[in-house]
């Protein structure tokens, strides 16, 4: 039987193993973690919460990073840790996994919606170029829709994004890359 | 894990946390001082991406070593004696030119190198290699694009990348040696062996080059020793630089 989703094969992944898991409430309760340079993503929408276990009282909860120095990583850390205290499960541990490495495509779908009204283009909203890289222009304009635009750093405020400026709305806007 | 293995292992990932770790110090080192502010972000990110991939090897390193030291005595606990960094990596930062041909050859080392290390047994080795290798295909294309601009652009910036690839070409030939302990671990499919690598490098620095208006340098003359802690004297001044807070405090939290 050939199966045709309507969404990417990873998202559908994640999706499934959140319904399917038994401590669906933990999974809930994460959602107000966020990250905190993009505070418009979840630690779910942005694809670093990557599993949560209950074994009597200890909860372990699994990250990734997205890049190998992202300096958030440290605070959602301590965020889980808070959260999870908060709420009364006191033996909490957090790991951080590298493996398989973090890629793009696990951002939910709310959280690419998200990132857009927020004034940040998400990875689709560009055409990506013959190296699979961020092209040297056309990525949508956040802001007006446009895709007169073009690119003017290949690295914004931080590792996950590059720089765009709108030709026609003049303003300045972070893409998210695709890796 | 025989004990042989272990120890070769240890010294492995401090090897290759120490390439990242002084790489990314003297990337950093451009912060604030970029030709323009897009740029000296660029800089900024991608010393972040080399100082948390130290962070990984040394985290490793530490869980390995199994002594009590922590990730952070790796870096900045150890001397230059110590320190097992490839000299390419700790050569001061020199002008605009000197920092991005080195950065070129970094990073066309990491490329023909990464695909290599993701296959490696061991699966924190791999793991960190299958991140870095998603970062590295950005910074080539960078690096990559400045020499091609500096290279083919004024007669000042030719004169000065041609300079600067000059005088790094001889460092580079350390990037392909090998030793008992990296054969060890070739051998037993957790390392690499790097010295099949130099053609596959060559190949894509020299069409770099050539398309940049450059020449390629002959192989006339090599500097080596990063591996044994025989350092240029470049790596203490850069060391007590990057180590004077840490030891000046000892134990300090905030």
């Amino acid at each position: 039987m050939n199966e045709i989703s309507l969404m990417p094969a990873e998202q559908y992944q994640r999706l499934q193993q959140r319904n399917a898991a038994d401590v669906k409430e933990l999974w809930d309760l994460l959602d107000m973690i966020k990250d905190p340079e993009l505070p418009v993503l979840s630690i779910w929408d942005l694809g670093i919460l990557r599993d949560i276990e209950r074994d009597g009282d200890r909860i372990t909860v699994t990250i990734t990073p997205t890049y190998s120095g992202c300096p958030a990583m440290d605070n959602i850390r301590t965020d889980v840790e808070k959260a999870l205290n908060d709420a009364g499960y006191q033996e909490v541990t957090v790991n951080m996994s590298l493996s398989p490495a973090w890629s793009s495509e696990w951002m939910s779908p709310e959280g690419r919606k998200n990132l857009r009204e927020y004034g940040i283009a998400p990875p689709e909203d560009a055409d990506l170029d013959e190296d699979g890289l961020t092209p040297e222009a056309h990525a949508q304009c956040p802001h007006c829709r446009s895709r007169n635009t073009r690119r003017i750093s290949e690295f914004g405020s931080t590792a996950c994004k590059a720089l765009f400026q709108c030709n026609d709305c003049n303003e300045p806007f972070d893409y998210f890359k695709k890796i | 894990m025989s004990d042989a293995i272990k120890q070769a292992t240890l010294e492995y990932v401090i090897r290759l946390g120490d390439d990242s770790v002084v790489l990314g110090h003297r990337i950093s080192e451009w912060v604030s001082y970029g030709p323009f502010l897009e740029e000296d972000i660029a800089y900024g990110n991608v010393a972040l991406d080399y100082i948390g991939r130290a962070r990984l090897y040394y985290s490793y390193a530490a869980e390995l070593a199994d002594d009590g030291r922590t990730e952070d005595d790796f870096p900045y606990m150890r001397s230059d004696r110590e320190y097992r960094n490839l000299l390419l990596m700790e050569m001061p930062r020199g002008d605009f030119a000197y920092s991005q041909v080195r950065q070129l050859f970094a990073d066309a080392y990491a490329a023909v190198m990464l695909p290599e290390l993701v296959k490696s047994k061991d699966e924190t080795i791999a793991a960190v290699a299958a991140k870095a290798i998603k970062e590295t295909k950005y910074h080539l294309r960078r690096s990559r694009d400045w020499v091609l601009r500096l290279g083919d652009g004024t007669e000042e910036s030719h004169k000065r990348t041609q300079k600067a690839v000059d005088q790094l070409w001889g460092y580079t030939h350390e990037l392909f040696d090998m030793d008992e302990t990296e054969q060890l671990l070739a051998d037993n499919g957790i390392g690499v062996d790097v010295s099949k690598l130099r053609d596959a490098w060559h190949a894509m620095v020299s069409e770099i080059l050539t398309t940049a208006t450059l020449t390629v340098p002959d192989d006339s003359w090599a500097v080596r020793g990063g591996r044994t802690g025989y350092h240029t004297e470049n790596l203490g001044h850069m060391l007590t630089e990057m180590q004077i807070v840490h030891r000046s405090h000892p134990g300090c939290q905030w």
